[in-house]
C-alpha cells in the first residue's frame, strides 16, 4: 500500500506568504489569549490543595460545595471527574488556612455528608513550592531551546538553526496558546508533553533540512531555483512525515482514549503539538530558510559555507 | 551485501535474551508478604529471628509460603492477604516493640531470577498506591534555638567566672550582652571568645552601658544547619519505623529540605499526625513556689500568667507553671527506653544524655534538689508537660531515671516521645502527593491499555501499509519495548504513570526510525536500483538522518531530567532510555531481520515492502 505517489512536486513555497499570514493569525491569537486570559495553571504550578474523592453512587457537587464552603472555602473548584460519582476539589490556597492537614479536614466534612465516600487522591503543594516548580519548569523550556539551537547550530548552517528554532517556538506558542483559549489546566506533565513535542517536531525539520541539503548537492538540481529544491525536498519527505506523525498520533490518540481524565490533558497537547508539528516544520521553516536567503553556495562547499556562516552571524 | 557478520547476529541474541530475562519477573506478579525488622542497629538480623517469626507463626496455625533472610529483614510470604494481616498481628504480638512488622508484596518471581538481579520495575507512589511528602526544615528556628542555647552558656559562663553582668538578650539573630563597666566587658569578650568560638563578636557603647553583640559565625550556621537536618531525617526514620511501612524512602533534598515516601500507606491522616509531629523537648524547671500561691494559678488559668513563667498542662489536665529558663533541649537526649526502677521495681524511663547535656543536668540537680522538673513536648507551636518528676539527688554522669506514678505503658510512651520527638528544628510538610491504593491499581491498567492498544494500532498499520518490511518494523518495535523494560528493571528506575506514558510516546516515536528507512528503500526502488542496494541504501542513508533526529529529543528528555521533579524525572529516564533502545533496535535489530530474510538471495527481484 503506498498513499503518496506524487509525480511532481508539490509548489509549496507558491503559497508560502499565504501560510505565513495563516502563522501569524494563529500566532497573534494564541499571544493575545495568552495575554489576555493567561494560562490556567495547575496546582503544581499555584500552590494548593486537589482532592479527588470516590462516592458509592453518584456525588451531588452542590452538597459537597456547600460541605466545603463551611471550611472558609468559598471559591473551591468541585467537579465531576471522569464519572459522576468521582469528584475533583480543588482549593486555592489562602493565607493561613493552607497546609497539608487540609485534605484531612475536607474529607472529614464530606464523610458526615456521606460516610462511604473514599479518598483517592490527594495533592497538596505548597505556595514556596509551586513557585519553585515553575521556575524549573521555565528554566527547562529555556534549557531545550538553547540546546537545540547548539545542536542545530553545529549540524546546520545558521539559517537553518534559525528557522528550525522559530519554527518550533511557534508550535510551543500555540499549544500553550490553546490551553489558554480553553482554559485547559496546564500542569506538570502538560509542560512534559510541550517540551517533548519540541524535541519531537525539530526532528521534522531536521529530516526537512538534511533533503534541502541532500537536494542542493545532488546533480539532479544543479539548475533549480532555490523554491524548487525546496518544494522538491519537502515532497519527497512528505510521505514519510504523515507516516511517522500518523503512528506517533496513533499511540498518543490510544492515550487520549484510554489514558483516563490523568493523561488526557498530556496526551491533548501532544495532540496539538503533532498536528502542528507537520505544519510549522513544512511550511513555516522552510519559507523561513528561503527568506533569509539561503542559496546552493552555503551548503554545497563547506568552506564556502563556513564563511557565509560567519558573515551572517556578524551582520 | 546485505549480510551481518556472525557477531552482530550473536550480539542481537544475547540482547534479546537478557531484555527477556530481565524483564521477566514482571510478568510473575506479587505475593503478600510480612516483613520483620529490627528497630534498633544492635539486634541482629539471623536464623534466630527466623525460628522466632516462625514459631510465632505456627502457633498461630498460619503456614507461610516461603520464609527468608536477608541482609536487614526476615520476609514470609503468604497465599492471602487474609493470612498476611493475621501472620502481621501475631508476629508483631510475640517479637514486642523492638521489631518493625510490615506488610509488604514480594514479586513471585523465582529465586534464580532474584540472585542474579532480575527484579520487577520498581513502582512508584502513583502506580502503587502511598503518600509522598516533601517536608521542610525550618533552619532559622534551629538557629535562634542555638543562640538561645549560647545565651544560656554566656550567663553560667560569666557567673562561674564572677564576671558582672546586666543582662543576655536576644534580638532576632544577635545576641546582647550588657555591662556596667568597661573593664568588665573586656574580661567577659576574652573569655566568650575563647569559650564559644562559634559566635562573631563584637562591641558597642551606649549610654553608659557597654554592649557585646554576637552573631553566629557562618560556618557554624552551615554546621548547625547540616546537623538539624541529620537529626531530622533521622527522628523521621524513628517515627517511620512506628508506622510499619516495608520500603519507607527517607531522604535529603536540597539544604534544607526531606522528602519521604510510604509506599502502601493508606491510613495517611495517621502518616501525617506522626511524621508532622514538629515536635521539640524541652526540659525546663517548675516554678514550685508560684504554683502554691493560689490566686496566682487562677489567674494564670485564666490567662494572666506571673512574669518568668508559662502555664502547660500534663496530659491528665494537671496545670504546671514552668519557668521560661530551658534547662535542656531535646537535641542533647541520646537514648530513652522504657524500664523498671532498680530499687522499687516501678516502671521506669532510663533517659541517656549527651556530654554537655550530663554537664547542665548534674549542675542543676544539684542546685534544685527538691523541686520538680517538667520535660514538655512541643507540637505544632503547643506545649505539652510529658512528666514533671521531683529531682531526688543530684544526678551526673548523664543517666536519667524518671519513676514514680507511672504504668509500664506510660514508661514505653514516655520513653517513645523522648526518643522519636526529639527534632531538632520544627518542619512543615511543603507538598503532598497520595494516591490511593485502588486509584494505583488502575493508574497501571490505564498506562499499560494506552501502550498496548497504541502498539497494536501502530502494529497493524504498519503491516498493511508496508507488508513483510512492516512485520520486522514491528517486530523491532517489540525489540525496543523489550530492551526499555528490561533496562528499566535493571536500573531500578521509579516507573511513574508519566513514565508510563513515556513508554507510550516513546513506541510511538520510534517507529519514527523504520519509517524513515522503508520510505527511503521504496524511494531507492522507485529510482531504479536493484532491492539489494535499495536496501542498502535505505538503511545507510537513514542512519545519519535518525540520529539527528532523537539528539534533538534527547536534549529535551536531558533538560527535563536536570529540572523535572517526582513524576516527569520519571518521565525524562524513560525518554532518554527509550531514545537509546529505539536507535539499537530500528537501525540493529530491523536490519538484521531484513538481511537473514533476504540478504541470502542472490537473485532478488523484488522486496515485500508494499
Amino acid at each position: 500500500m503506498e498513499i503518496f505517489r506524487i509525480k511532481k512536486d508539490i509548489p509549496f513555497m507558491r503559497y508560502a506568504r499565504m501560510f505565513n499570514v495563516i502563522s501569524l493569525i494563529t500566532f497573534f491569537v494564541a499571544v493575545g489569549s495568552l495575554a489576555t486570559k493567561g494560562l490556567n495553571f495547575g496546582v503544581d504550578f499555584t500552590g494548593g490543595t486537589v482532592m479527588e474523592v470516590s462516592y458509592p453512587q453518584p456525588a451531588q457537587l452542590d452538597r459537597i460545595r456547600a460541605s466545603v464552603a463551611t471550611l472558609g472555602f468559598t471559591e473551591a473548584a468541585v467537579q465531576n471527574f471522569g464519572t459522576s460519582r468521582d469528584v475533583l476539589i480543588r482549593l486555592p490556597v489562602k493565607e493561613g488556612v493552607t497546609s497539608a492537614k487540609l485534605s484531612e479536614q475536607v474529607l472529614e466534612v464530606l464523610r458526615k455528608d456521606e460516610a462511604g465516600v473514599e479518598m483517592r487522591r490527594v495533592e497538596f503543594v505548597g505556595p514556596q513550592v509551586g513557585r519553585e516548580l515553575f521556575e524549573s519548569g521555565a528554566l527547562a523550556l529555556l534549557f531545550v531551546c538553547l540546546g537545540i539551537v547548539a545542536y542545530l547550530a553545529l549540524r546546520f548552517e545558521w539559517k537553518f538553526g534559525l528557522a528550525a528554532i522559530i519554527a518550533n517556538l511557534h508550535d510551543v506558542i500555540i499549544i500553550v496558546g490553546v490551553f489558554s483559549i480553553f482554559q485547559w489546566e496546564f500542569s506538570l506533565p502538560v509542560l512534559a508533553a510541550v517540551l517533548a513535542i519540541l524535541g519531537y517536531s525539530v526532528n521534522e525539520s531536521v529530516v526537512v533540512f538534511d533533503r534541502v541539503r541532500e537536494c542542493f548537492r545532488s546533480r539532479k538540481y544543479r539548475h533549480a531555483k532555490v523554491p524548487e529544491v525546496l518544494d522538491a525536498a519537502i515532497t519527497q519527505t512528505m510521505s514519510r512525515t504523515v507516516i511517522t506523525h500518523f503512528s506517533t498520533q496513533l499511540m498518543v490518540l490510544a492515550m487520549l482514549l484510554f489514558g483516563g481524565e490523568t493523561l488526557f490533558h498530556f496526551a491533548l497537547a501532544l495532540t496539538i503539538g503533532i498536528l502542528f508539528g507537520i505544519y510549522s516544520s513544512v511550511l513555516v521553516a522552510s519559507p523561513i530558510v528561503m527568506y533569509l536567503g539561503v542559496s546552493r553556495d552555503d551548503l554545497v562547499r563547506p568552506e564556502a559555507a563556513q564563511k557565509a556562516g560567519e558573515d551572517g552571524a556578524v551582520v | 551485501m546485505n549480510r551481518y557478520p556472525l557477531w552482530k547476529y550473536l550480539l542481537i541474541l544475547a540482547a534479546v535474551i537478557v531484555g527477556l530475562v530481565y524483564t521477566l519477573p514482571n510478568f510473575y506478579g506479587e505475593v503478600p508478604a510480612v516483613q520483620v525488622s529490627p528497630l534498633r542497629s544492635n539486634l541482629k538480623v539471623d536464623t534466630a529471628l527466623m525460628e522466632r517469626v516462625d514459631d510465632a507463626l505456627k502457633k498461630a496455625g498460619l503456614v507461610p509460603e516461603g520464609l527468608a533472610l536477608d541482609a536487614t529483614s526476615v520476609k514470609a510470604r503468604f497465599p492471602s492477604t487474609e493470612d498476611q494481616l493475621k501472620a502481621k498481628d501475631a508476629v508483631q504480638a510475640a517479637l514486642g516493640d523492638d521489631y518493625v512488622v510490615a506488610l509488604n508484596l514480594l514479586s513471585r518471581s523465582p529465586e534464580w531470577l532474584t540472585s542474579i538481579g532480575a527484579l520487577p520495575m520498581y513502582l512508584g507512589l502513583d502506580l502503587r498506591g502511598g503518600v509522598h511528602f516533601l517536608m521542610q526544615v525550618d533552619m532559622k528556628s534551629a538557629l535562634t534555638k542555638r543562640l538561645d542555647a549560647y545565651g544560656n552558656d554566656i550567663r553560667t559562663l560569666l557567673r562561674d567566672q564572677r564576671i558582672q553582668y546586666s543582662g543576655v538578650s536576644r534580638d532576632g539573630q544577635s545576641l546582647t550582652v550588657r555591662f556596667r563597666e568597661a573593664a568588665l566587658r573586656e574580661r567577659a569578650l576574652a573569655r566568650i571568645a575563647k569559650d564559644i568560638p562559634d559566635l562573631d563578636l563584637k562591641t558597642a557603647e551606649d549610654a553608659g552601658e557597654y554592649r557585646i553583640s554576637a552573631v553566629l559565625k557562618l560556618e557554624a550556621q552551615r554546621r548547625i544547619q547540616e546537623f538539624a537536618l541529620q537529626q531530622n531525617i533521622n527522628t523521621l526514620r524513628n517515627r517511620v519505623n512506628e508506622l510499619g511501612v516495608a520500603e519507607p524512602i527517607i531522604q535529603q533534598q536540597g539544604a534544607d529540605r526531606v522528602v519521604v515516601q510510604l509506599p502502601g500507606v493508606q491510613d495517611t491522616a495517621k502518616a501525617k499526625d506522626i511524621l508532622g509531629r514538629t515536635a521539640t523537648l524541652e526540659v525546663r524547671m517548675v516554678d514550685d513556689e508560684k504554683m502554691l500561691d493560689l490566686a496566682a494559678m487562677q489567674q494564670a488559668k485564666a490567662g494572666q500568667v506571673p512574669f518568668g513563667t508559662e502555664l502547660y498542662y500534663e496530659r491528665n489536665g494537671q496545670p504546671v507553671l514552668v519557668k521560661r529558663q530551658v534547662v535542656l533541649t531535646g537535641e542533647r537526649i541520646n537514648d530513652a527506653q522504657p524500664g523498671f526502677d532498680g530499687q522499687t521495681g516501678e516502671p521506669a524511663v532510663h533517659i541517656n544524655l549527651d556530654g554537655t547535656g550530663a554537664r547542665i543536668f548534674q549542675q542543676y540537680t544539684r542546685e534544685n534538689v527538691g523541686k520538680r522538673m517538667a520535660i514538655l513536648l512541643f507540637e505544632r507551636g503547643k506545649g505539652e508537660v510529658v512528666t514533671a518528676p521531683v529531682i531526688r539527688t543530684e544526678i551526673g554522669g548523664g543517666r536519667v531515671q524518671i519513676s514514680g506514678r507511672m504504668t509500664t505503658q506510660e514508661a514505653r510512651d514516655v520513653s517513645l516521645l523522648l526518643r522519636a520527638g526529639a527534632l531538632a528544628a520544627p518542619m512543615e510538610i511543603v507538598e503532598e502527593r497520595t494516591v490511593g491504593p485502588s486509584l494505583g491499581a488502575e493508574n497501571i491498567q490505564i498506562g499499560f491499555n494506552s501502550a498496548l492498544y497504541g502498539f497494536a494500532a501502530i502494529a497493524v498499520f504498519m503491516i498493511i501499509y508496508y507488508t513483510m518490511v512492516g512485520v520486522f518494523s514491528v517486530v523491532a518495535l517489540a525489540a525496543n519495548v523489550l530492551f526499555l523494560v528490561a533496562l528499566l528493571s535493571m536500573l531500578q528506575a521509579t516507573l511513574t504513570l508519566p513514565g508510563m506514558a513515556g513508554i507510550a510516546l516513546t513506541i510511538g516515536m520510534a517507529i519514527d526510525a523504520n519509517v524513515l528507512i522503508n520510505e527511503r528503500i521504496r524511494e531507492e526502488l522507485r529510482n531504479g536500483n536493484t532491492p539489494h542496494a535499495a536496501i542498502y541504501a535505505g538503511y545507510d542513508r537513514a542512519w545519519g538522518t535518525i540520529l539527528d533526529s532523537n539528539i534533538t529529543t534527547l536534549i529535551a528528555g536531558l533538560a527535563l531530567f536536570a529540572f523535572g521533579s517526582g513524576p516527569v524525572k520519571g518521565f525524562a529516564v524513560v525518554l532518554c532510555l527509550g531514545i537509546l533502545t529505539s536507535i539499537f533496535s530500528a537501525v540493529m535489530v530491523s536490519r538484521a531481520m531484513v538481511n537473514l530474510y533476504y540478504g541470502g538471495r542472490r537473485k532478488l527481484d523484488r522486496i515485500s515492502i508494499g
